[in-house]
């Protein structure tokens, strides 16, 4: 940590890069997000609850009302943003080699947008196409 | 990854056990870390015996009793020997505190010293507070202003001076920064609770004029959301302070100046 690095003090070495100016963003929409969660699985789940082991057609009369299907496409895109979120925090935390770290932000990033995209598109299909 | 075992050379050994007191009756043992940067040995816990009848009654008088007359090569830092200076603090008993202020009787069993966690130790119970230190100063505590000087004092109303209560009180011990993982992990960027504590100081100064640059210098993600109010800060403080609230109180400000 304060090993001598060169000729540079150690004012030099605390300050680094200077700061991102960027981080509130993240911490605000974590806490929202969270926040929202609360409702939106409650609204998810019971009905998602009820509707496990009933038959096709009963699934997509539930998805096919416009109230379901966008509660649900809610839940899954505000699970997926918070995922990537905390998750991102977790790597910062833990992960100190750069290309390592870098490389783990990015797959962090992608597998959220993949895997819940998958589900938003997965949703709109059973609401829409039934 | 984050390092999770000791370096091979920083493992501690089973070290030297010195002679207990003739004829006391009220012995304590300590086991204390002893590291010599210049034996090239891996650090080493001690094992002394001290007769508590003629010994003050806190950690620090044990150590200087050690040192003043069973092992004068033990090094420790000492100066006020009243809880004001921050220079003992070190990890006794497992958690971090000043041993000036700590007493003997708090601990039970064998009274184990280290110095404070993850720190370069410079010698025995020393670490090498140099990082600490320039981030302190990289959060520039001290006023700045940018209206005119006024011809006496910056003034400040009783209640806008309040406010700073539970905030200027902090001695930079280190105590909170060493006790904090997020700070173990991170230390590199991450502020800390101590230099996070005394910029919020200065933020919520009412004669402060660079509150917004303040608030510009910690918005990073390492600088100052390292912290995940884990709260070993607050526990460990021995003046009682709480710099997680002041780091929320900063997240908090974040947010309010773009709503």
């Amino acid at each position: 940590m304060s090993q001598p690095s060169g000729f540079r003090t150690p004012r030099q070495r605390a300050q680094g890069l200077g700061a991102a100016k960027e981080g509130v963003s993240h911490w605000w929409a974590s806490r929202l997000s969270s926040i929202a969660l609360v409702p939106l699985g409650i609204m998810f789940i019971i009905p998602f609850a009820d509707a496990l082991g009933t038959s096709h057609a009963e699934v997509v009369e539930l998805y096919a009302q416009p109230f379901h299907a966008v509660v649900a496409i809610l839940f899954i895109g505000v699970t997926f943003l918070h995922t990537q979120q905390g998750l991102q925090v977790v790597i910062e935390d833990y992960l100190h080699d750069k290309t390592i770290r870098t490389a783990a932000l990015l797959a962090n990033i992608g597998f959220a947008w993949v895997v819940g995209l998958l589900g938003v598109f997965a949703v709109a299909r059973i609401a829409l196409a039934g | 990854m984050v390092q999770l075992t000791l370096p091979k050379n920083s493992r501690i050994v089973a070290g030297k056990t010195w002679p207990r007191p003739d004829g006391a009756k009220n012995v304590r043992t300590f086991k204390i870390y002893r590291w010599d940067p210049e034996s090239g040995d891996n650090p080493r816990l001690d094992t002394y015996f001290v007769d508590l009848d003629t010994c003050g009654p806190m950690v620090l008088d044990a150590l200087m009793k050690i040192k003043n007359e069973i092992d004068p090569t033990l090094t420790f830092r000492r100066s006020c020997r009243e809880g004001i200076c921050g220079s003992c603090a070190m990890n006794i008993g497992g958690i971090n505190t000043l041993a000036c202020t700590w007493g003997i009787d708090q601990v039970e069993g064998d009274i184990s010293i280290y110095p404070l966690p993850h720190m370069p130790v410079v010698k025995d119970l020393v670490p090498d507070l140099t990082h600490f230190f320039a981030q302190h100063a990289s959060i520039k505590p001290w006023l700045e202003t940018k209206s005119n000087e006024p011809s006496a004092e910056w003034r400040q109303s009783v209640e806008d001076r309040a406010k700073l209560d539970g905030y200027y009180e902090c001695i930079l011990c280190a105590c909170c920064s060493t006790a904090c993982p997020s700070y173990w992990w991170n230390g590199d960027r991450y502020l800390g609770p101590a230099a996070l504590l005394h910029a919020y100081r200065w933020i919520n100064d009412s004669r402060d004029e660079a509150t917004g640059e303040r608030l510009d210098d910690l918005e990073d993600p390492f600088k100052l959301y390292r912290c995940h109010t884990i709260m070993n800060c607050a526990k460990t403080c021995p003046k009682s302070l709480n710099p997680a609230k002041a780091i929320a109180e900063i997240k908090k400000l974040m947010v309010e100046r773009r709503l």
